[in-house]
């Protein structure tokens, strides 16, 4: 397969590959000089308190914010150079669910499939919407369904593709413990088939898989 | 799952998601309608009763109905993506950042031509204006002015949309920029209503076309630095 632009061979499997990232936000520096390699089929979780950087970190490598500083590579490609095409192989579900009110579960995915480009687009709907259980739901407005079930929503947007690095931001948040299943099971899958996972989580508890690390985030600063 | 999309099926996708989401909030189309309506009759009732005047300024008032009801469109379709943080999501999708543009183009402009076919009725029948001999070319004025007042409008929308004062910026933004365009559009409709005596519609019509491709051109060059700004 040819090298796409700032695409580099990726180092003993490493699917993300961080030197020196620093944020900025105004005066407040969110990142500071985080080092990380990840590598695929490894499940990594990160850990810290409010405002640490969490979110910042998983932003950034899924192209949804520039570093200030620093360089990257996700999936071998650079992430400043190359972000249209890391956006084609890394999913990011955040803190907010990014979804439209407006529209119905069955519409926001049928949205997400085109976006993605999936054959069979209405199969494929099917299929997420049975496994998140929204199937009985799927043509009722989001603005009406509760968090929890937006939640299932947006997990279900994630699972309308296969990326080969999967970020999820605290992904049991409002999630009972079907959802939780859910969420598990994604792991399982996206482990099995050598996707990195890098997870922002503070319940551990609810992770039904060993971490391959765990790691802490502190002030910007990986542990 | 097997995945793969081109750029035009995105822009598609964008575009019907975003009409999607107007036709299920009607009140937005009715109110947007309305305001255009009730713009025509204030400055129909500023203007005075004098049929000729009324005449005379019908294809200003117009455009500026237009306007004001367009900037409650572009207003409307970035907070779309504001609401429940869609607009990160959006930006996450594979693709280029024109290509989210592109679609919110083509959906502002089916909202903003279906505001139009209810407006000029409207003004035809509240300035008396007749039916002209240049319609075709009154036609393409008004294609062309609007697709010109869209492009500017999309493109200043999103500038705004992450502005506490968005509301207020907008317009702030937006009106000196679209001088040229509303000059051009009101004064080619102008001239043609009239029966183009002067023979100066057709210049006015290949200043709006000059327009609209460096406004097209220009905007999606520069939109991936305003929407990840």
């Amino acid at each position: 397969m040819s090298e796409e632009p700032g695409q580099r061979s990726l180092p003993g499997g490493d699917a993300i590959s961080l030197r020196g990232i620093t944020r900025r936000f105004g005066h407040k520096w969110a990142l500071r000089g985080i080092e990380l390699d990840v590598g695929l089929s490894e499940l990594v979780v990160i850990q810290g308190p409010n405002g640490s950087g969490k979110s910042t970190l998983l932003r950034i490598i899924a192209t949804a914010v520039v570093p200030t500083g620093g360089a990257g590579h996700v999936v071998g490609l650079d992430l400043r150079r190359a972000a249209a095409a890391i956006r084609s192989r890394c999913a990011l579900l955040g803190s907010t669910n990014g979804l439209y009110e407006d529209l119905s579960a069955r519409e926001n995915l049928l949205f997400a499939a085109r976006m993605l480009g999936v054959r069979q687009p209405a199969v494929a709907i099917a299929d997420v919407l049975a496994q998140v259980n929204l199937t009985n739901d799927a043509d009722e407005r989001v603005r009406f369904y509760s968090s929890g079930m937006q939640r299932r929503l947006a997990l279900a947007r994630i699972m309308l593709r296969e990326p080969q690095v999967l970020l999820l931001d605290e992904p049991f948040n409002a999630l009972d413990a079907d959802g939780a299943d859910v969420v598990n099971a994604l792991i399982a899958r996206s482990i099995a088939r050598g996707a990195a996972v890098l997870i922002v989580l503070h319940d551990l508890a609810r992770l039904a898989h060993r971490p391959t690390r765990s790691l802490a985030l502190g002030q910007g600063r990986l542990a | 799952m097997n995945t793969s999309s081109r750029p035009w099926d995105r822009v598609r996708a964008i575009a019907a998601k975003d009409l999607t989401a107007e036709r299920r909030a009607k009140a937005n189309i009715v109110s947007v309608t309305s305001f255009g309506a009730l713009t025509l009759l204030v400055f129909g009732f500023a203007v005075g009763p004098d049929s000729a005047t009324l005449r005379a300024t019908a294809a200003g008032i117009l455009w500026l109905a237009v306007l004001f009801s367009g900037v409650l469109v572009f207003h409307r379709s970035y907070q779309l993506e504001l609401e429940g943080g869609a607009l990160e999501a959006l930006l996450l999708y594979p693709g280029e950042r024109w290509e989210i543009f592109a679609g919110k183009v083509l959906a502002n402009l089916s909202v903003v031509f279906l505001v139009e076919l209810i407006v000029i009725p409207l003004a035809v029948v509240f300035y008396g204006i007749p039916v002209p001999s240049h319609w075709l070319a009154l036609l393409a004025v008004v294609v062309l002015g609007t697709i010109g007042f869209v492009t500017l409008g999309t493109f200043y929308a999103a500038m705004a949309s992450r502005a506490r004062s968005r509301e207020v910026l907008l317009p702030l933004l937006l009106f000196p920029m679209l001088v040229p365009v509303l000059l051009a559009a009101s004064e080619g409709s102008a001239a043609l209503l009239a029966g183009d005596p002067m023979g100066d519609a057709g210049a006015w019509l290949r200043l709006l076309i000059a327009f609209d491709v460096i406004f097209v051109l220009a905007s999606l060059l520069i939109f991936q630095h305003i929407i990840e700004a």
